[in-house]
């Protein structure tokens, strides 16, 4: 818009800097689409939206355990589409203060007959609780190898940030395992030829 | 592009333009262009309609009669891709082709052949989506707004044929909307200023501004769900680092603005249509501006309102949940506006008012039952229910598709340069205003007891309604025939129109010749 004093129609008017301009807003809307893969990734681990967790190791609490108050931690296990294996935890909640450390296992088994690599997604509900949930120590960090019929416990250490906003009492810890056997890690192939059997 | 605007050298004009197919093949003439655009979209309304007859057949009773689930998806998925970028899409850009040029006094549009490319690669693009209707596997089955995994993990093989058939409806797109935008720049008549176009210019204009500011976010949406299925990326999948919720974010990133661009045009074609019949001036014309470039903006801003349902933090719901209620301020100013036009008009009720009328209050039923659904907490209970159905027809049966119908009865005598049969028109407006309400009101109270959306099978308790329902659908599909029949009477003969067929009708396009000649405004008009 840039006058408002439009060029008569008898004038060769000047369409191919508009068009051009125009071209320029498309190629960059375009990228814009994109660019929002990278942007929501960063958004969500600004703000614990959507349910990310900090999927990296957490460095050992230093702080004071809240002992005033008691969150409940609660775990959900679920297979992916398809997904053959057996997967629960070994206990549906655990009761923590703030600061504390507490270690849950997991179990899994691979009833097939086919040597099989794993790996677990988490989520956390609500999501801003996502960035109080601090992991030492989790079988999420890593794909799972698993030999055909075996079965093996796998930890999770953790804690909850004493930060965490005094509105939430209950969280949920949602884990989510994908086969990854076609995309498996050759480090982690490699564990098979190690231990022909697990355990 | 440059060179296609620096040959049209205004001395050198065809005057024996090519008969038979390649006239049309061929044509770069704006109002060529428009009435191809508005058959195309007319024989596309008739296709996608025809498949929610099927729908609609499907659920007159409780369980499974007809057609089996999977093709059930199917029909309710193209129904909406057809209906979304094959009929009402192609209507408005058809408007926007005879109109603009003859609404701001140019003799053609900016870029003519980018125009007839535009046009022609809309029927390559639904025949390949048609197409893969037959492939097997079944064609698009994961409903129009194509969430992933539905897309990715578990769609059938024809999900190519599907992201390049919407790639060409995004190019056919963004070039209409760039040749309107540069028309509307560099070709309005000498004393046009901005703020003395018509509104449906206008709404047009921002309309187009909408339109290659998101259909790209489309285009990289569906490619990213085509590297998802084929080419091994994860940008959706959990399981390689990606996330099936950012899915959603871009699709209605680009859906939000899609459904204004969707009910822009209509506001402009509403506000030229009700001052005509009332023989006043459109009051308010300077806020109806201000209020669609409101409107347009707000669009970009609220797209979460679909998404209540993924876990979204309660802030976020908040924001998108009051930006969304802010919209009704500018469509509020809208409706006031056209009433206000109306208070003390000398009012006739020819059909174009007649579906204008219809459309001001039938699209505000549907503008708020969307205010309804932008309430966070009740939205938990109408998401994915009819109720939702019933409000976006409720925005674009009776919003957009009336405003097309009363926009094609308006210009008619413009473009055939005769009068169509009023009484069948009337008929066509009777029959098409009383079972469009017996097809999708129902709906609402469907919605509200629980029936969800997608499904081709119900609970009993839903019988009776769905039947009256389907009934409603049924007459309003044949109803249709009665345009048809009236626009195919009206093109063959009729009584002679006059230059300006509507004694209250205003704008440039009234003072050339019914029908208007195939130039036009090679000599600029001038604008007081």
């Amino acid at each position: 818009m840039a006058t408002n004093d439009p060029t008569p129609n008898n004038a060769r008017p000047d369409n191919a800097r508009v068009v051009k301009r125009l071209l320029f807003v498309v190629v960059g809307m375009f990228g814009f689409g994109f660019a929002l893969v990278p942007l929501y990734e960063v958004f969500c681990d600004i703000t614990g939206f959507n349910g990310r967790t900090k999927n990296e190791q957490a460095a050992v609490n230093t702080r004071q355990i809240d002992t005033s108050r008691t969150i409940n931690v609660q775990f959900i296990t679920r297979v992916n589409k398809g997904m053959p294996w057996g997967f629960s935890p070994e206990v549906n909640s655990v009761r923590v203060h703030p600061g504390e450390t507490k270690v849950v296992n997991f179990l899994a088994s691979n009833p097939t007959g086919q040597n099989m690599v794993a790996q677990a997604i988490p989520s956390v509900a609500p999501g801003e609780a996502g960035l109080y949930l601090n992991k030492t120590e989790c079988f999420c960090f890593n794909q799972q190898p698993l030999a055909a019929g075996a079965d093996t416990k796998m930890p999770m250490q953790f804690y909850l940030d004493p930060d965490i906003p005094e509105h939430i009492h209950t969280l949920t810890l949602s884990y989510t395992m994908y086969d990854m056997t076609a995309n498996a890690q050759p480090d982690v192939l490699a564990t098979f030829e190690a231990t022909p059997s697990a355990d | 592009m440059s060179t296609v605007a620096g040959e049209m050298d205004h001395t050198d004009h065809h005057h024996h333009a090519p008969s038979g197919i390649t006239r049309w093949l061929f044509t770069t003439n704006h109002k060529d262009i428009g009435s191809m655009y508005l058959w195309f979209s007319f024989i596309m309304f008739l296709v996608g309609g025809s498949m929610a007859m099927v729908i609609r057949a499907e659920l007159f009773q409780p369980g499974l009669q007809l057609v089996d689930p999977h093709f059930f998806n199917q029909m309710t998925t193209v129904h909406g891709l057809i209906m979304v970028f094959g009929a009402v899409m192609p209507a408005f850009t058809g408007l926007a082709n005879w109109m603009v040029p003859l609404m701001i006094g140019a003799p053609d549009m900016a870029l003519p052949r980018m125009n007839n490319w535009s046009f022609w690669i809309l029927p390559f693009a639904f025949a390949i989506l048609l197409a893969s209707l037959f492939m097997e596997g079944g064609g698009p089955a994961f409903g129009w707004t194509f969430y992933a995994p539905l897309s990715t993990t578990y769609s059938s093989d024809s999900t190519a044929l599907f992201v390049f058939s919407v790639h060409i409806m995004g190019i056919s797109s963004i070039m209409g909307a760039i040749n309107v935008i540069v028309t509307i720049m560099n070709m309005r008549a000498p004393g046009m200023t901005y703020m003395k176009m018509p509104l449906f210019v206008w709404t047009w204009f921002i309309t187009a501004f909408l339109l290659i500011a998101v259909m790209p976010v489309l285009a990289g949406a569906v490619t990213m769900v085509l590297t998802d299925k084929y080419f091994g990326t994860s940008f959706f999948d959990a399981a390689g680092g990606g996330d099936p919720v950012l899915f959603q974010h871009i699709f209605w990133f680009f859906g939000h603005p899609e459904v204004y661009i969707m009910i822009l045009p209509s506001f402009g074609i509403i506000s030229a249509i009700i001052p005509a019949f009332s023989r006043k001036r459109l009051f308010g014309y300077s806020s109806m501006v201000y209020a669609t470039a409101a409107i347009a903006g707000l669009s970009f801003i609220v797209w979460a309102h679909h998404m209540f349902t993924t876990g979204m933090p309660v802030a976020a719901e908040i924001f998108f949940m009051y930006a969304t209620m802010l919209i009704s301020v500018p469509t509020g100013v809208k409706v006031f506006n056209w009433v206000a036009t109306m208070w003390r008009g000398s009012i006739t009720f020819e059909t174009p008012m007649l579906f204008a009328l219809a459309f001001v209050i039938l699209f505000t039923i549907g503008g708020f039952s969307g205010l309804m659904l932008a309430i966070t907490p009740v939205d938990f209970q109408y998401h994915d229910t009819y109720f939702v159905v019933a409000h976006f027809h409720y925005v674009l049966v009776s919003g957009a598709i009336f405003s097309i119908m009363a926009a094609a009865y308006y210009w008619l005598p413009k473009w055939t340069g005769h009068m169509y049969d009023e009484t069948l028109a009337k008929w066509h407006f009777w029959c098409s205003l009383i079972s469009v309400n017996l097809l999708f009101f129902p709906m609402h109270f469907a919605g509200l007891a629980g029936m969800p959306r997608r499904i081709p099978d119900y609970s009993l308790q839903f019988a009776d309604i769905n039947q009256i329902v389907s009934i409603g659908g049924f007459a309003f599909g044949l109803s249709q025939l009665i345009f048809l029949w009236v626009v195919i009477k009206c093109a063959r003969g009729g009584e002679k129109a006059p230059a300006k067929p509507w004694e209250g009708a205003e704008g440039l396009e009234w003072t050339v010749p019914s029908p208007a000649p195939y130039h036009t405004f090679e000599t600029p008009p001038e604008v007081k």
